[in-house]
């Protein structure tokens, strides 16, 4: 016999499957909204993003080198992840420090304190936003207003989400009707062209990588549909009994960051529950959440809280939700 | 829209490059070492001793309680020593070591090819026929057929399943006795009809197979009661209770069997074995095993007899190539890796694999990022990130509360797992570990 | 002061009283009687809650001490017979002498002598591999190197040696807890009675197979000769299952069997140098 046999347990195949493949499939699914973006906020979008890819893939390698001092572990493309999402949750004409301070918490705090890549409860990208949107609440709320692609960065004009003017304009005893016509059309949220962060203006270029996603079997269907669905219900809800002072529910799925949110960041495999009846009641969890916050908070947008605060739900929903398993037999009475 | 069970599964990349080789006779070996265990159960007692000769078929070792088997001698020849040798288990087991002298069988048994339609042994005759011949599941878990065939007090049976699956990726020796053996295999599930007294038997067969499904369908007009089902492609659907699911869409409650459906299942090669047992006289000796691999020159089907070195299959298929990295005894998904060429061919030997070393290496392990792919890929619909988990950190109370003690072991989380966890070797831990801890409680 | 302030201090001052009451009747409603001394034994044990003693934890021990009519079969190994007289002392009892034990390994199958057959790739837990096959080499009995025990070990008296792939016990750390012995699914740690000096002979050898395949499989295997078993003079060597054992309590060190192993699978450990003092002994023996 030329060389020892290697013996281990079964199975002796493996499939194709790799995270690798995964988190660059989750990368390649974000690209059209990005696109969508640097078309409607010019080199604004491409810097913020590189900056905040960078600094997430430098500050974890910098932290598994250096402080944890494990085997490097940035190939995985969680990093990158974790840097896009987060840029994605930004407005284009952020400041550089701001975003590498935002990447710091996000992978720092919010990933690397946990263990890294599996462990972490909370999503990092949405930690690092919800971090710098209460640290700087100024930057992180003064929008760009799309204008076609164009160069400037800081100095770009400003103005408000589509959220924001209602929110604002219903505290100012405005009537909705009059609120509606100062919010862009439909047409316009669902290309994208409105205030808001990076990734979330192009309902559109979302829901294509909704579907490259679906089809490369990086997602399921349970979350995103749960999360749609249940703020479609409550909004509409609350339209169908004061269609004065809410929103329809086209409106809430296309403005803000439900989108951008029920796709990508609640979908992240470590902060979602595991069994698909826990995934429904997360998604319809956050779905209310947002409009809780939406409706009655103080914020004008509320995906990024309602999603923090159902991943805390989370190991609670993966211990006690069980999927009905083959040949369990149903108690009587 | 073709029938299949509903939870989980996956589609592992086929590789069935003997499905159009023949079943070839091996020649015989100079000598055999045969296994006194070779199924499920208590291992035979020996009956001959050092220097005894014996003939093709002889009795060599007894039934040893009811869930046991009798042992034949695949060769004729001289016993030259009884001693240990490491066998598919991975340890040193007893085996009768014969000195292969001609090929003189024993006189009952039949040796034309000749096809016996009539059967004409009552039921409980056809089921002692098959402990006398020491018939065992085929399939690869070698348990006493004689056992399924009695059917306790108080339970019904009203449906056999014949599974013709054959899921796991590069085996094809169900396959080809389908092709090769139709006739015989619908006697002997007639046979086994018979001795169970029912009147339906369904034929479960992947679609990928559609020249066996065509073949045995057109046969078994000439049967009464037998029906061929062709099911859709999906790992496991050669598990018990997921060609039941499939095939009548009816769960076998956790930790039943499927006789609490009213159904039972034999494998192709059972029924096989069953009809020469009962027809022919013959005791099982003799299985077809698949040697194949992607580096292997001439893979093939061969007729084997038990006791029979791995050695000469894989010398019969050209030798082992320079690159083989690991040997494999059953399926790629359930098999078990060999660490030498000795070991013998046993009742439960479906195909050896061999596999080229840059395949024989496990991916590098990463963090699990709960994905929830293995959920989604357990056909039991059970959380192997979970029982892992619980198994790995000694949990095994909870490890139990979660059904650990359900998992088949079809090997699906473990193939699934983007991060290259060993699942279930862990969950096999932990599995084996409850089962103990739950017979140390019986016993208190 | 403002009927508002007035009303919160009343309501809130009689909701304390109200609850106070309730408190104070709970608390006697579900008092539980310990015997004090529970907490004295509990506080001179060593808190390992390693389970050594076969309890569940110190807390558990102190209890079945307290409650114990003697301490027959109770020891606490980690803690030795300082802790048990001081416990005796507490509790008015008798201590009963147990001799202190240290772990050894049964088995010296280091690469030089047990050459590898196979490739294991699975995860490194000896449990997982036990189950799957005899192992790397062709000895099913002997270490499998992937330190289980190491990991069980909660005193830090173990460790993995590289060369060797053999787990290394401390003798000063090991509190014989029995952690390690629990931990290996090939049963290859032994507690044997410690001696003076540490000194130690014993069969490092586990492996039942008759002498040819073990010899085969290991060059330091026993293969059940006898020959010790004769040159015995205490009865203190023992062949069953085609290994020899040297029972701790019978043996004298003597050395006798250890020159006498044509394998040398008879190990003594902290002696002084072997060869001028067994020539010595010869000669005694001769004269």
């Amino acid at each position: 016999m030329s060389n020892p046999l290697n013996i281990s347990p079964s199975p002796h195949i493996h499939g194709k499957e790799s995270t690798e493949k995964l988190m660059y499939g989750v990368v390649l699914a974000l690209m059209p909204a990005l696109f969508a973006s640097i078309y409607f906020f010019g080199t604004g979008a491409i810097i913020v993003t590189a900056t905040s890819v960078i600094s997430c893939i430098s500050f974890e390698y910098l932290i598994q080198r250096f402080i944890l001092r494990k085997p490097l572990s940035i190939n995985d493309g969680s990093a990158i992840v974790t840097g896009l999402l987060l840029a994605l949750n930004l407005p284009s004409n952020i400041p550089v420090p701001v975003i590498i301070i935002g990447s710091l918490v996000a992978i720092g705090v919010a990933k690397m304190t946990f263990g890294g890549l599996g462990n972490n409860p909370f999503n990092p990208a949405l930690a690092g936003r919800v971090f710098m949107l209460i640290s700087f609440p100024v930057q992180m709320t003064s929008w760009p207003v799309p204008s076609g692609f164009k160069t400037g960065y800081i100095d770009a004009v400003t103005g408000a989400t589509p959220l924001s003017i209602i929110k604002e304009g219903i505290k100012n005893g405005e009537s909705l009707s009059q609120l509606m016509e100062k919010v862009p059309s439909t047409a316009n949220m669902i290309f994208g062209n409105m205030g808001g962060s990076i990734g979330e203006v192009s309902a559109l270029a979302l829901i294509i990588g909704m579907i490259y996603m679906l089809y490369q079997k990086i997602i399921t269907w349970h979350i995103p549909v749960s999360i749609i669905g249940s703020i479609a219900v409550f909004t509409a809800l609350l339209w169908l009994i004061n269609p004065e002072s809410n929103a329809d529910p086209m409106f809430h799925i296309l403005a803000g960051g439900v989108l951008l949110g029920a796709i990508f960041m609640a979908t992240d495999y470590v902060t979602s529950p595991m069994s698909p009846v826990a995934m429904l009641i997360y998604g319809c969890g956050i779905g209310i959440l947002t409009v809780i916050i939406r409706v009655w908070g103080a914020y004008p947008e509320g995906v990024s809280f309602a999603i923090l605060i159902m991943n805390a739900f989370v190991p609670l929903m993966n211990t006690y939700i069980k999927p009905k398993r083959f040949g369990e037999e149903v108690k009587n009475g | 829209m073709l029938k299949t069970f509903p939870l989980g599964g996956i589609h592992p990349p086929e590789f069935k490059l003997t499905s159009g080789s023949p079943i070839k006779q091996l020649p015989l070996p100079q000598t055999v070492a045969i296994m006194v265990s070779q199924h499920i159960g208590a291992p035979a007692s020996l009956l001959v001793n050092k220097g005894d000769s014996v003939k093709t078929g002889q009795l060599i070792a007894s039934i040893n309680g009811f869930v046991s088997s009798n042992i034949h001698s695949s060769v004729s020849g001289n016993i030259s020593k009884i001693d240990t040798i490491i066998d598919t288990t991975g340890y040193r087991q007893t085996a009768v070591f014969i000195d292969v002298a001609g090929d003189e069988w024993v006189d009952t048994i039949d040796r034309s090819s000749e096809l016996v339609r009539d059967i004409n042994l009552k039921p409980e005759e056809i089921t002692e026929k098959c402990r006398e011949s020491g018939i065992v599941g085929l399939g690869g878990a070698t348990f006493p057929s004689h056992v399924k065939l009695t059917v306790p007090t108080g339970k019904k049976c009203n449906l056999l399943i014949i599974n013709g699956v054959e899921c796991e990726p590069y085996l094809t020796s169900d396959h080809r006795l389908m092709l090769e053996k139709g006739e015989e295999i619908l006697v002997g599930i007639s046979i086994l009809m018979k001795a169970l007294g029912v009147e339906q038997a369904m034929i479960g067969i992947e679609n990928n197979k559609s020249d066996a499904i065509a073949h045995l369908t057109r046969l078994s007009s000439d049967y009464k009661g037998i029906t061929v089902y062709p099911l859709a492609v999906k790992y496991p659907q050669g598990a018990e209770k997921q060609l039941i699911k499939a095939l009548i869409n009816r769960e076998v409650p956790s930790g039943r069997l499927p006789l609490d459906v009213g159904a039972v299942v034999h494998n192709v090669g059972t029924a096989y074995a069953v009809y020469e047992a009962v027809q022919k006289n013959k005791p099982l000796f003799e299985r077809v095993v698949t040697i194949t691999g992607k580096s292997v020159t001439n893979p093939g089907n061969y007729l084997v007899r038990t006791g029979t070195a791995v050695r000469h299959l894989i010398e019969a298929a050209g030798g082992m190539p320079d690159d083989t990295g690991k040997i494999v005894n059953g399926g790629p998904m359930m098999g078990k890796a060999l660490n030498n060429t000795e070991v013998p061919v046993v009742k439960g030997t479906s195909g050896i694999i061999l596999f080229p070393s840059d395949e024989s290496i496990r991916p590098e392990l990463k963090p699990c990022i709960r994905c929830a792919k293995c959920i989604s890929a357990c056909a039991l619909n059970l959380e192997p990130y979970l029982l892992a988990n619980l198994s790995a950190r000694g949990l095994f109370e909870r490890a139990e509360i979660e059904k650990i003690t359900d998992c088949m072991e079809c090997g699906s989380c473990s193939y699934t797992c983007p991060a290259n966890r060993p699942l279930l070797d862990y969950i096999r831990l932990g599995k084996s570990t409850v089962i103990k801890m739950a017979r140390q409680r019986n016993i208190k | 002061m403002s009927p508002t302030v007035v009303i919160t201090i009343i309501s809130l001052s009689i909701l304390a009283v109200i609850s106070a009451v309730i408190l104070y009747f709970v608390a006697q409603r579900f008092k539980v009687y310990e015997d004090p001394r529970i907490d004295d034994v509990q506080a001179i044990l060593p808190a390992a809650n390693c389970g050594g003693c076969g309890f569940a934890g110190c807390r558990n021990f102190a209890e079945v001490l307290v409650s114990a009519e003697t301490f027959d079969g109770l020891n606490c190994p980690v803690g030795g017979s300082t802790v048990m007289d001081a416990a005796a002392g507490i509790l008015g009892k008798v201590p009963v002498k147990v001799d202190p034990l240290v772990a050894v390994l049964l088995c010296n199958g280091t690469p030089e002598f047990r050459p590898f057959t196979s490739v294991y790739d699975g995860v490194a837990d000896c449990r997982i591999q036990h189950s799957l096959y005899i192992g790397e080499t062709d000895c099913s009995y002997g270490c499998l190197g992937n330190g289980d025990c190491v990991r069980a070990c909660q005193f830090e008296a173990m460790h993995m040696d590289p060369v060797t792939k053999l787990p290394v016990i401390i003798d000063d750390n090991c509190t014989a807890c029995g952690a390690c012995v629990k931990a290996c699914p090939r049963k290859l740690i032994e507690l044997r009675k410690k001696a003076k000096k540490d000194r130690k002979i014993y069969v490092a050898c586990s492996n039942c197979d008759k002498g040819g395949p073990a010899r085969k499989a290991c060059k330091v295997a026993c293969i059940a000769c006898s020959k010790c078993f004769k040159v015995c003079e205490f009865d203190a060597i023992v062949i069953e299952k085609n290994l020899a054992y040297i029972d701790a309590t019978k043996c004298t060190f003597c050395r006798k069997c250890v020159s006498e192993c044509p394998t040398n699978s008879i190990i003594e450990i902290n002696f002084p140098p072997k060869k001028p003092k067994i020539e010595v002994q010869a000669e005694a023996v001769s004269n």
